[in-house]
């Protein structure tokens, strides 16, 4: 059985999620990598303000 | 003989002739290829020889249907009953052959109660429902939409 992290699991999941994005949704391979990045970042910054978010209302 | 015109309407449409979408035709590799791509992940990209983004495309989506299964997440079925169910079953089915052999091998068939067996159950989900967008980005090379 594979034991991920809450946080392990969603940079997993964003990795493969940018991956087939950035493939599906762009025309040539500098903007296909470049859009691949851009939706990483967003996801994992996502996760980090979703969690920033919870800790203050945890407070 | 000249051709009878419209009075200042040609100009317009000659314009507008111009600047008309192009037509699409669809072809036999535009249906073959999005059916692969569902069936064998990544399938379509690579039967239309984009080797690179076909073998991406499998790995993203055979890992993330590996690791759901491995996080113990539930496979749906078809006649769950609840509608959340069937939406569920919609989003597992897109990973194709996949879906089916775990059906087959009675893969996910557990109702564990934790965390990581609702990541793994979305894992699941998701991988089906990238592996549609995988498939419709095949139509779409196939139809001369994409290079």
């Amino acid at each position: 059985m594979i034991n991920l992290s809450h946080f392990s699991a969603a940079v997993v999941f964003a990795l493969f999620a940018s991956v087939v994005f950035g493939i599906t949704q762009r025309n040539s391979t500098m903007e296909q990598v470049r859009y691949g990045l851009y939706c990483f970042a967003l996801f994992v910054g996502g996760v980090f303000l979703a969690g920033w978010v919870m800790a203050l209302i945890r407070r | 003989m000249a051709k009878p015109t419209t009075g200042n309407t040609t100009d317009k449409s000659k314009n507008a002739v111009a600047v008309a979408e192009p037509e699409y035709p669809l072809t036999t590799m535009a249906v073959v290829a999005p059916l692969v791509g569902w069936l064998i992940p990544g399938g379509g990209h690579i039967l239309l020889k984009r080797y690179g983004r076909g073998i991406l495309l499998l790995v993203s989506v055979v890992a993330m249907f590996l690791i759901g299964l491995g996080m113990q997440g539930r496979i749906y079925r078809p006649n769950g009953g609840d509608i959340l169910d069937i939406l569920g079953f919609v989003g597992d089915v897109g990973s194709g052959a996949l879906y089916f052999l775990a059906r087959i091998m009675e893969w996910g068939d557990v109702m564990a109660a934790n965390a990581a067996a609702d990541y793994g159950k979305t894992f699941l989900i998701v991988a089906g429902l990238l592996n549609f967008i995988a498939a419709a980005d095949a139509h779409h090379i196939a139809l001369g939409k994409k290079p």
